[in-house]
């Protein structure tokens, strides 16, 4: 489905991606595990054409997308839920999600992907005319998660959506991440909460500075030794 | 206190929230510009007189009321303002330059030009367009026989309060309820998310700057029966956009219609109480006030209000 060849990506004059290649497949949970500064960010950034590379495509369902305005990605199925989830926090949680349904197919069944939604997140449905920036931080990853699923994508990419939660708020995130791939949605996932990331996961890269190093099958992942040092503290 | 000096007073206070909602909207326009674009409009007063000159012309011409002429004006600027952003702003927008805000030196040039060009095509004259109900006026006694004070309402002004009223109405409608307009209040909160949410920022950078400049010049349409035009205005009302987009706190809507309303009862009662002369000065105290005390304007009270921060 998505197929990433080669990338070399700059900020100014720093190299941070090193050609880099990944692929997820349909149906797939894909993860991208790594340090801070890896270049995970960047990756998926480079997918949704915030960032632009310098060398290098991205295709998606086989047609490059590299060169297409940032805008027009959301109208192929992919949607981008950000890191530090980059809501818009002068507007209500219901005005969030009209934000994620704008074009085609996802504004016309704009009310009944709403009530789904809500239906996944339920603290949503009591705030939906509170302003998003007034939310705790759990909150506001589902209205994070929310918004990107209102455009009714076939690929979803998720930026560390466990960072700065609590840790059952962390397992109800992967669970509805969970809900969601089972629902036929394809997932490409960057974390840096390894463990409970590669248990989900049908397959995992490794970034390290700006390169992949290693990739293979979530659970193998869990038992390498290089993972579970670097990465699991074992 | 007499029931003189509270006449005087009542009276300052009106006049103060009509002339304040005409600034409201003024500020509007710079404040939606600014919040989309990152840019202080400093052209924003020109293309104001530009609107007066197209109700003044209008009027002179063919007769058309100048509150008509808010329905020819408003269209014009909004066009006028897409090919500036267009044409002269977007270009400047991708150079690399020295200068950090080159797109606001920009708007000081498009200014000038604008001015200049209004005084080489109507001569520095001072105009008007003398309507019929220029010097009416509603008068408190008419309605209530016994009242112990006389107010009045002069007519011009109200009706120019209606209308800006009405515009605010329609602009917060579109902006609240449309999905264009949470597009572009989208893009001025989160332009990278609002990217990834479809939204051709691009464009909204455009619509904005095209709706701003039409808000002003509706807004001139308002000013002309109320006031004289003559083709340096521009940079006085644009000081006034100035003022109110800092007062309100930069790219707040609902602080640039607060912003605007308390400039003008501050001025109100600057020319009552201590001379019509010190008005100017008024709104520069004001001004000063704002940043030293509230820099981030009447928004960031409001906005500790909600977020309890």
């Amino acid at each position: 489905m998505l197929e990433v060849r080669n990338l070399d990506v700059f900020y100014g004059d720093v190299q941070v991606l090193w050609d880099v290649s990944f692929r997820v497949n349909a149906g797939e949970v894909v993860a991208i595990i790594g340090a801070n500064g890896a270049g995970k960010s960047t990756s998926l950034k480079t997918v949704s054409g915030i960032v632009r590379p310098a060398k290098g495509e991205v295709l998606f369902e086989g047609v490059p997308i590299h060169l297409r305005p940032a805008y027009t990605l959301i109208d192929l199925g992919i949607a981008h839920c950000p890191e530090a989830r980059k809501l818009f926090v002068e507007m209500s949680v219901e005005e969030n999600l009209d934000m994620g349904s704008l074009k085609g197919e996802a504004r016309q069944k704009r009310p009944q992907t709403k009530e789904k939604v809500f239906g996944l997140f339920p603290r949503l449905a009591e705030r939906r005319r509170q302003l998003a920036g007034t939310l705790s931080g759990g909150e506001q990853q589902m209205v994070a998660v929310g918004r990107a699923l209102m455009s009714l994508p076939k690929l979803l990419m998720f930026d560390e959506p466990s960072l700065g939660l609590a840790p059952i708020l962390v397992r109800d995130i992967f669970n509805v991440i969970t809900t969601i791939r089972k629902e036929g949605v394809t997932v490409l996932i960057v974390e840096q909460n390894v463990k409970q990331t590669l248990a989900i996961a049908d397959r995992a890269y490794v970034l390290e500075n700006g390169k992949v190093v290693m990739e293979g099958k979530g659970q193998d992942m869990l038992k390498d030794e290089h993972v579970q040092s670097a990465y699991l503290g074992v | 206190m007499g029931s003189a000096q509270l006449e005087v007073l009542l009276q300052t206070l009106i006049s103060g929230l009509l002339l304040g909602g005409l600034y409201a909207l003024i500020g509007l326009g710079m404040t939606l510009i600014m919040g989309v674009m990152k840019i202080i409009n400093l052209a924003h007063g020109e293309l104001m007189m530009v609107g007066m000159y197209i109700a003044f012309w209008m009027f002179t011409l063919f007769g058309v009321d100048p509150y008509l002429s808010v329905f020819i004006a408003g269209p014009v600027l909004f066009f006028l303002g897409i090919a500036i952003q267009k044409f002269l702003v977007n270009p400047v927008l991708k150079v690399d330059s020295i200068l950090p805000e080159n797109q606001v030196i920009l708007t000081v040039g498009i200014g000038m030009v604008l001015s200049s060009a209004a005084t080489i095509a109507f001569k520095s004259d001072y105009r008007s367009t003398p309507v019929s109900y220029g010097t009416s006026a509603f008068y408190l006694s008419d309605i209530w026989k016994g009242s112990p004070i006389e107010l009045s309402l002069s007519i011009p002004w109200s009706v120019s309060f209606v209308f800006a009223l009405a515009i605010t109405g329609a602009l917060w409608f579109f902006l609240q309820k449309t999905d264009m307009g949470k597009s572009i209040r989208a893009t001025s909160q989160d332009l990278d998310a609002a990217l990834l949410m479809g939204v051709n920022v691009q464009r909204m950078r455009v619509v904005t700057f095209g709706l701003g400049s039409g808000l002003v010049g509706a807004a001139g349409c308002l000013f002309i029966p109320i006031y004289y035009l003559y083709p340096a205005l521009g940079g006085q009302f644009t000081l006034i956009a100035f003022v109110i987009t800092i007062l309100g706190g930069l790219g707040s809507n609902v602080g640039a219609i607060l912003g605007g309303l308390i400039l003008g009862l501050f001025e109100s009662l600057t020319a009552t109480y201590v001379g019509m002369g010190w008005a100017p000065v008024g709104r520069f105290l004001i001004f000063i006030a704002a940043l030293l005390f509230l820099p981030g304007g009447v928004a960031s009270l409001l906005r500790r209000r909600t977020f309890g921060k």
